[in-house]
């Protein structure tokens, strides 16, 4: 029996599919969602338009939003580069929370004596040595023992929840509020380490998201216009080519690996400078930032630009799921839908490879 | 003597080994066909959240409940899984993006969370477990009784699983068709066997069995369910099917090994002995980590290695 439908590679890629394909996800994703919804005894109108409601309707709705899109971001930018390289980290997550370790450190010791933008820039650097150093290790035991890095960047994941828990829960660290007895926290970091807001017709746009803009942009220029990005296109669409063509794809994973981590690294930063003031083991832990990142950084279609866009648009979708949880919105219901546009975005890979036509000799031979 | 530490690990080792071997065991069967699985952690929470549901709500006899429970498990396992057959064989999308979405929509945070949520799981704890037996009467033998005799039945279903696995894998006709589609598609399909329907079967098979491992968690393990109990068991089957060369026996030991890493904490903790608790929460993964580069640098390019297809999609080339 042939199926109905035949796949037919396309030659060229047409420039329209770079918005139409997430486009078509989102949309599909959502027809799912209300499957799901409609299933389990919920009105999926009721659901969605209360999501627009909390996300994205009104000045305050949108500051939410984009609060929730900025560390969103990072992680989108930290999934899109390695990916766009063949490198699967997945663990942006655990890059997250040492970059949000690194920069607490950092908060603490020169919030109270440097001025405020000097301490802004020795966090956000001490965030992304932090967690572009985590990734570095799994770029280097790919690159010089050619170790999965998808399982190892996952389990340090994992590492990483448990240092986290360690510093604050476990020991009397530096990171710890020695003042919490019964109930242990992180240390707030000094006022004067606290990131800027900027006010933007009503809408608090956090400075991290600036950055974020200005991360995604090096990040487009780094890709499309410099020699280092064009190495990184030769090697993730043929290893082996690059090697022929003298290109040192050792070192280039590696580094690639240790920017991932740094851009992940940074998010944490900015978790810490501009939103949280301390070091929020749970907080962190329930965010699950790095995994949504990977959500991101897929319907952008790894483009770094778009992860801005897309990191907004997942932003208010997370930012109305905690705004909405409780008994008619339960709390797995946001991540269901998360990972329903992940599948969208994978299958809608499909159209941008192969054009679907019908199979007219099956319909001839059925006839 | 059966209160001896090596005794009581051993002991666990296999408790808690048992569900990470029916994960990596249905990873074997996926990746033999070519398949990656990067969903099964998803796969297993979901599993897992179907059978504490069905345990807490199937009447009848406690024992017709608890199989109902495995076998309502497993079918949530096997029919995760078909979406990702879907995704990977039929719409040949990339297998590493599909099986991080399946963990991201069945996962911890995810659909398994929203069904617990909405079925009220966890509010209840699981009653209808499935118990420890006492095998012959020789649960209290000394040494051997708590090891071999006082497992649950999963556990002996486990050991005849090895066997069947081995057998089918290496000494029958399907088993050598199953290898040859998980080496060179091509040559499989030129030789009339259908490409499509082993990856299909064995993504399935591969899904019902990670369902199964999940089913343990919450009805053996633990009592009650959490959200994401499975803590990662899935992504160290994973490394498990790599650790094991895509064979079931040497999996089936390299489970126990991480089932033993896995249950020290409790162990040593219920003993008083003095050592961090986070640096035994650690072990497995970080032990996973040095698996995986050891097996990596050694191996690689032995014959001993990956099927050769494993995460390819399979494209017939019209004529």
């Amino acid at each position: 029996m042939r199926s109905p439908v035949r796949f037919e590679r396309r030659l060229e890629q047409p420039k329209w599919l770079n918005w139409a394909i997430p486009v078509v996800s989102l949309i599909a994703a959502l027809v799912l969602g209300a499957i799901v919804l409609l299933a389990t005894g919920k009105n999926p109108l009721d659901v969605y338009s209360r999501i627009f409601e909390r996300g994205f309707a009104g000045t305050r709705a949108l500051s939410g939003s984009i609060k929730t899109a900025t560390p969103l971001a990072f992680t989108g930018l930290c999934a899109a580069i390695a990916f766009r390289m063949g490198l699967i980290n997945i663990g942006g997550e655990g890059q997250f929370y040492m970059g949000a370790v690194g920069a607490t450190w950092a908060g603490l010791v020169f919030g109270g004596d440097l001025p405020t933008g000097a301490v802004v820039i020795v966090m956000a650097l001490s965030g992304m040595v932090c967690g572009g150093l985590y990734a570095a290790i799994v770029g280097v035991l790919r690159a010089k023992f050619n170790t999965n890095e998808i399982i190892t960047s996952l389990m340090m994941n994992y590492l990483a929840a448990i240092f986290l828990n360690y510093l604050i829960y476990n020991s009397t660290s530096y990171w710890r509020d020695p003042e919490s007895r019964n109930f242990p926290a992180g240390k707030p970091i000094p006022d004067r380490a606290d990131w800027n807001f900027y006010e933007v017709g009503g809408i608090k746009i956090p400075l991290a998201f600036l950055i974020a803009i200005i991360a995604g942009a090096a990040i487009w220029v780094l890709y499309k216009r410099t020699r280092f990005g064009f190495e990184v296109g030769v090697i993730a669409d043929s290893p082996k080519a690059a090697r022929y063509a003298g290109i040192r794809t050792t070192s280039t994973i590696v580094i690639v690996l240790a920017l991932s981590g740094a851009l992940a690294g940074l998010g944490g930063a900015a978790d810490v400078g501009n939103f949280r003031g301390l070091l929020d083991s749970k907080g962190l832990q329930m965010s699950g930032y790095g995994y949504t990142g990977i959500v991101v950084a897929a319907l952008a279609r790894l483009n770094p630009i778009s992860t801005l866009f897309v990191a907004v648009l997942i932003g208010g979708l997370t930012n109305a799921g905690f705004a909405l949880q409780g008994p008619d919105f339960p709390s797995g219901l946001v991540g269901t839908l998360q990972g329903l546009i992940l599948f969208t975005a994978v299958a809608g890979e499909v159209l941008v490879k192969y054009r679907i036509r019908r199979n007219r000799r099956a319909a001839a031979v059925m006839a | 003597m059966n209160s001896n530490i090596f005794v009581i690990i051993a002991s666990s080792a296999i408790f808690y080994g048992t569900p990470l071997f029916f994960a990596a065991l249905g990873g074997i069967f996926t990746e033999r066909s070519g398949v990656l699985n990067l969903g099964v952690e998803g796969t297993m929470l979901l599993g897992g959240v179907s059978g504490a549901w069905a345990s807490q709500h199937v009447p009848g006899s406690a024992w017709f409940t608890v199989l109902a429970a495995i076998i309502i498990g497993m079918a949530a396992g096997a029919l995760t899984s078909t979406l990702l057959a879907f995704l990977c064989v039929t719409l040949r999308t990339n297998q590493t993006v599909a099986g991080l979405a399946i963990t991201i929509f069945a996962g911890g945070v995810g659909l398994s969370s929203y069904f617990a949520n909405i079925w009220k799981v966890a509010e209840a704890p699981v009653d209808r477990q499935v118990r420890r037996l006492d095998v012959f009467g020789w649960a209290d033998a000394p040494v051997v009784g708590p090891i071999l005799f006082n497992q649950t039945i999963l556990t002996y279903l486990s050991w005849v699983l090895v066997v069947l696995a081995s057998v089918y894998l290496f000494r029958t006709r399907f088993g050598l068709q199953l290898r040859a589609v998980g080496e060179s598609p091509q040559t499989a399909d030129a030789m009339g066997i259908n490409v499509v329907k082993y990856r299909y079967l064995h993504t399935i098979l591969g899904g019902a069995l990670a369902g199964l491992g999940g089913v343990y968690y919450s009805l053996a393990i633990v009592p009650t369910w959490v959200d994401g109990m499975t803590k990662g068991a899935g992504w160290i089957a994973i490394a498990l099917v790599i650790f094991g060369f895509w064979r079931p026996s040497i999996t089936l030991i390299g489970a126990y090994l991480f089932g033993a890493l896995q249950s020290l904490s409790s162990t040593l903790k219920a003993r008083n002995v003095q050592i961090s608790g986070d640096v035994l929460d650690a072990l497995p993964f970080f032990m996973t980590i040095v698996v995986l580069v050891l097996v990596s640098t050694r191996f690689a390019h032995r014959r001993l290695g990956a099927p050769a297809a494993l995460g390819v999609p399979y494209e017939r080339e019209e004529r």
